[in-house]
């Protein structure tokens, strides 16, 4: 019987260490594999002006990623922006001010929103955000089409609340009643107890909240493509288009693969998106582990 | 000592005179709790006594708890909670009133169950009412966390690492840190929800006497299961069952002499 349970417990050990071992080689192997196929573009040009050049002419083996970038970069700063303050006080305001009901409303809704297939959420910026859009440039005296980083950073923003507000709720929802009603007790307002208590005990789970919002929004597709413009020029204000790294992926895999390199390329493209991808999760964990520690 | 309270039956008001020392610090009137269809405080009626410790027992779920919360407010937290009848310090109405309840809170410091230190530092928790009140001066905060926490026998094991996180503490001293952040802000009423409930008895004991010790200084309502503790503290007695006051006095009467068929029946179950 001992015997039995001892053999039971290393076979249930040893199937955790293989399904666990596989998660952490399923990056590494994507990483390798995507190393293979970009490492004939790599030795012909340098990773620096990879990175930096602004020039894309794959047909002329001009392969500059500088645009792309940007492009990523700049939609996913502007969705970061609309999306932080808006989850963080709907945050607050659901798990500490809210009634009941409302909370019973909104879950049900968040999920939904949370669910929606990204296209859904292209169509609805093609529709709507891409001529309020334009509105806006007009307003302002420049002209766009509507189809820019402003579009997307809105839509990428709407895709990413659903999902960041669920990860803050979680994260607030862990604060003892206790802890609260001591710092009330004390003599904190409502707003003071919210802001010491459940904010500022909270940092780590607010950062990491933000930091996997971020790392999704970076690698967005569908939604985005529908919306930036997809131009290849390093974006000068919200309202010009842009070419975010995923949609040159999506958008050119599969054809013009007869240009010399063109194939590397995208691979490389994707190879920056995991390292990107990556470094945002690692910095992120470092901003964790230092608010942690205080 | 006059009452002006006419609703007050005969009887409690006769029980309670020859244990009420002092002036009452506080008066509960015709106080009702529901929630939904739950009435969890039944038309409540009693006088706390200033610098005296009132003892609160009763069984599991009687309404202990949420007779403290009505106390400083802290119903107000809870929406589905509908709380009538009034509850009076010197003089002022606090339920019904509109006034500063955080300044009301300040003066009547609670002390939970469990103990929930801030997520900051050791000297922050026990600044942190005074902040809160807007000191600001750094050597009279300091001066008042050291004074604290002396106060609570806790300035020795603590004042090499004031600034490390509260929650690096154990149990036994987050509860007396926590003690000591609520007399920092100088309250008047104590209201201590079974504070030693989660301490060794060495914690507990350093409790106890502290609570001996300040009751000089405040008037302190403690709820508690241990009935020897209740013996060992309690000046005036106050027994609660399914949200009622089924007898109140001083310790004498209430576990010499319990009236009440439930109260006998605690009193045996805790021996
Ligand atoms: N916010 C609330 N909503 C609904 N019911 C509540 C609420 N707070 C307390 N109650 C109910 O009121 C009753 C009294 O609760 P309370 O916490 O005051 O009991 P207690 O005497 O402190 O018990 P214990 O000794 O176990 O701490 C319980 O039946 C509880 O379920
Ligand atoms: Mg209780």
């Amino acid at each position: 019987m001992q015997f039995k349970r001892q053999i039971a417990d290393r076979l249930n050990g040893s199937w955790m260490i293989i399904s666990l071992s596989t998660i952490l080689v399923l990056p590494l192997v994507i990483g390798v594999g995507l190393y293979i196929k970009a490492a004939p573009l790599l030795e012909d040009v340098s990773l620096f002006s990879l990175i930096f050049s602004s020039e894309w002419a794959p047909s002329a083996g001009e392969f500059g990623f500088r645009p792309f970038i940007a492009g990523s970069v700049h939609v996913t700063l502007l969705s970061f922006l609309f999306t932080a303050p808006v989850c963080l006080l709907a945050a607050i305001y659901l798990t500490q001010f809210s009634t009941r009901t409302l909370v019973k409303i909104m879950h049900p809704v968040i999920d939904v929103l949370a669910g929606l297939p990204s296209v859904i959420y292209g169509v609805w910026g093609i529709l709507i955000i891409v001529p309020l859009v334009a509105g806006i440039a007009a307003f302002f005296g420049t002209a766009s089409s509507g189809y820019s980083v402003l579009s997307g950073g809105i839509v990428l923003a709407v895709m990413c609340i659903p999902y960041t507000l669920n990860m803050l709720i979680e994260v607030f929802n862990t604060v003892p009643s206790g802890l609260k009603e001591a710092s009330l007790s004390l003599g904190a307002t409502r707003w003071e107890a919210v802001k010491h208590v459940v904010i500022r005990g909270n940092y780590p789970g607010i950062i990491s909240a933000f930091g996997l919002g971020i790392a999704k929004a970076f690698g967005e597709t569908i939604a985005v493509m529908m919306v930036v413009g997809n131009v290849v020029k390093v974006p000068g204000s919200p309202f010009d288009a842009a070419y975010p790294l995923p949609a040159l992926i999506a958008n050119n895999y599969g054809e013009m693969l007869s240009i010399p390199m063109y194939d590397s390329a995208l691979m490389f493209a994707a190879l920056l998106l995991l390292m990107i991808i990556l470094f945002i999760n690692l910095f992120f964990r470092y901003l964790i582990h230092k608010t942690k520690r205080q | 000592m006059k009452s002006p309270d006419i609703e007050m039956p005969e009887s409690v008001v006769e029980i309670l005179t020859p244990s009420v020392a002092g002036k009452p610090a506080l008066k509960i009137s015709n106080l009702n709790v529901h929630a939904g269809d739950h009435h969890i405080l039944k038309n409540i009626n009693l006088e706390i006594p200033e610098n005296r410790i009132t003892v609160l027992l009763g069984p599991s779920g009687c309404g202990k708890t949420t007779l403290l919360k009505c106390m400083n407010r802290l119903t107000d937290l809870y929406r589905e909670l509908e709380v009538t009848g009034t509850i009076t310090i010197g003089g002022d109405d606090i339920l019904n009133s509109t006034t500063d309840i955080p300044a009301l809170r300040q003066r009547m410091g609670l002390l939970s169950q469990r103990p929930y230190p801030l997520p900051v530092s050791i000297f922050k928790n026990v600044a942190y009412g005074l902040k809160l009140k807007g000191v600001r001066d750094k050597r009279l905060l300091a001066f008042s966390v050291e004074k604290h926490l002396r106060e609570v026998g806790l300035w020795e094991e603590v004042k090499g690492r004031l600034n490390a996180p509260a929650t690096s503490l154990s149990i036994g001293q987050q509860q007396r840190l926590c003690l000591a952040r609520g007399l920092a802000v100088k309250p008047a009423i104590i209201l201590a929800d079974e504070p030693t409930s989660a301490l060794d008895p060495t914690s507990s004991k350093i409790i106890e006497n502290l609570f001996r010790e300040i009751r000089k200084h405040y008037t302190i309502v403690l709820v508690t299961h241990v009935l020897r503790q209740a013996i060992r503290l309690a000046d005036h007695v106050i027994f609660m069952h399914d949200g009622e006051i089924i007898e109140q006095g001083s310790p004498g009467e209430l576990f010499e002499n319990a009236r009440s068929d439930k109260l006998r029946a605690y009193l045996i179950d805790g021996n």
